[in-house]
């Protein structure tokens, strides 16, 4: 019965603190909710992050393939690597959660995540190669369906998007299954 | 874009880092968090997502009626969409975060989320090199083109909404009760 065990501890001020928490996951749900609204006024596009990504991976291509290369193709010629409103939006996201951690004391350099360490031990090489692989199959994958948790997930749901709807049911399904191979006992 | 040049540049700063502050704030730019999710341990990125997009949802229905927004529907390739999603279910429990709770997982000092952010730009180059024969093959299979729930079903958008907003009532005073019992 693990999977059934709220993560209180069992105590009143655990269930106190979860109950803390979740109120603060609905909070921070209905502000990225108003956001959009705000966005998707004032600049007329919808929140997402992917699209930025591959043009920062056309400028890390540049010198790996060379500029000719990275101009000649038909992918990069539709996500052209610049400093414009999406990579800027990038660089905010990160800036944004560097100061609310450190106004919330709660900035750490971590290496090895507590749930990773659990089950493949506390060294760092297999996390980060684990990561790296993981990054590139989610960006890959993210690519391929035109969108990620924010484009299609929250963005692309909330206009109730066949694609969107599409994209958040089977990325969860499949997350769900890698995760219970991963993690199995 | 109503705004435009150095305008959207700075305002595009603004909204990123409204959003970073946002997923570090809801604990959702966190490994153990995203992966318990999918390990069904732990309901926050449900909650925080389904709000969004119920909260969300409902202005932009509104904004659009009074038009002063636009949709921007992405295009149903239902095959790129499927294998797509499914290939990032994987690589995001792989990672432990999607991309933009990695970026903002960077932020608070996750070093295994810089280094699965250097994969992301590693994927991006394949993705392009790829491009041209994932358009002819996968793209252009089952391609319907930028339809929404309310087209393909004949059911109102408020329906729509008005059901999501009960489903996620129904599910978070269930998982809410769930979390107070010992």
């Amino acid at each position: 019965m693990e999977c059934c065990v709220p993560n209180n501890g069992g105590s009143r001020v655990g269930m106190e603190i979860t109950k803390m928490k979740n109120k603060r996951s609905y909070i921070v749900g209905i502000g990225i909710g108003i956001l959009s609204w705000i966005v998707f006024v004032v600049v007329n596009a919808p929140l997402g992050i992917t699209t930025a990504l591959s043009e920062a991976s056309g400028a890390v291509a540049i010198p790996l393939l060379g500029a000719q290369a990275v101009e000649a193709n038909p992918y990069w010629a539709k996500t052209v690597p610049a400093w414009d409103y999406g990579t800027l939006f990038l660089v905010g996201t990160f800036l944004g959660a560097l100061l609310s951690s450190k106004l919330e004391k709660t900035f750490k350099w971590e290496l090895v995540p507590l749930t990773w360490s659990e089950k493949f031990g506390p060294k760092i090489a297999p996390r980060f190669i684990g990561a790296f692989i993981g990054g590139i199959i989610a960006m890959y994958g993210a690519r391929l369906a035109g969108g990620c948790t924010s484009g299609h997930g929250i963005s692309g749901s909330l206009q109730l998007a066949v694609s969107s709807w599409t994209f958040f049911l089977v990325m969860f399904v499949s997350g769900a299954t890698t995760a219970k191979i991963l993690f199995r006992k | 874009m109503p705004f435009t040049g150095t305008t959207s540049l700075i305002l595009a700063v603004v909204f990123g880092g409204l959003f970073g502050a946002l997923l570090q704030r809801g604990r959702v730019a966190d490994y153990n968090v995203i992966v318990n999710q999918f390990r069904f341990k732990d309901f926050t990125v449900l909650r925080v997502m389904l709000t969004a997009i119920v909260v969300g949802g409902i202005g932009v229905y509104f904004l659009n009626y009074f038009d002063l927004a636009q949709y921007h529907i992405k295009s149903a390739d239902m095959l790129g969409v499927i294998l797509g999603a499914t290939l990032f279910g994987i690589g995001m429990v792989l990672y432990g975060y999607c991309p933009g709770t990695g970026v903002a997982a960077v932020g608070t000092g996750s070093l295994h989320a810089l280094i699965g952010f250097l994969g992301m730009l590693v994927g991006g180059i394949f993705y392009a090199l790829s491009f041209s024969w994932v358009k002819e093959n996968i793209l252009s299979v089952m391609s319907f083109g930028k339809i929404r729930l309310p087209d393909i079903t004949g059911v109102h958008d408020l329906v729509w909404l008005v059901a999501l907003l009960f489903i996620a009532i129904v599910l978070f005073r269930y998982l809410d009760r769930r979390d107070s019992e010992v």
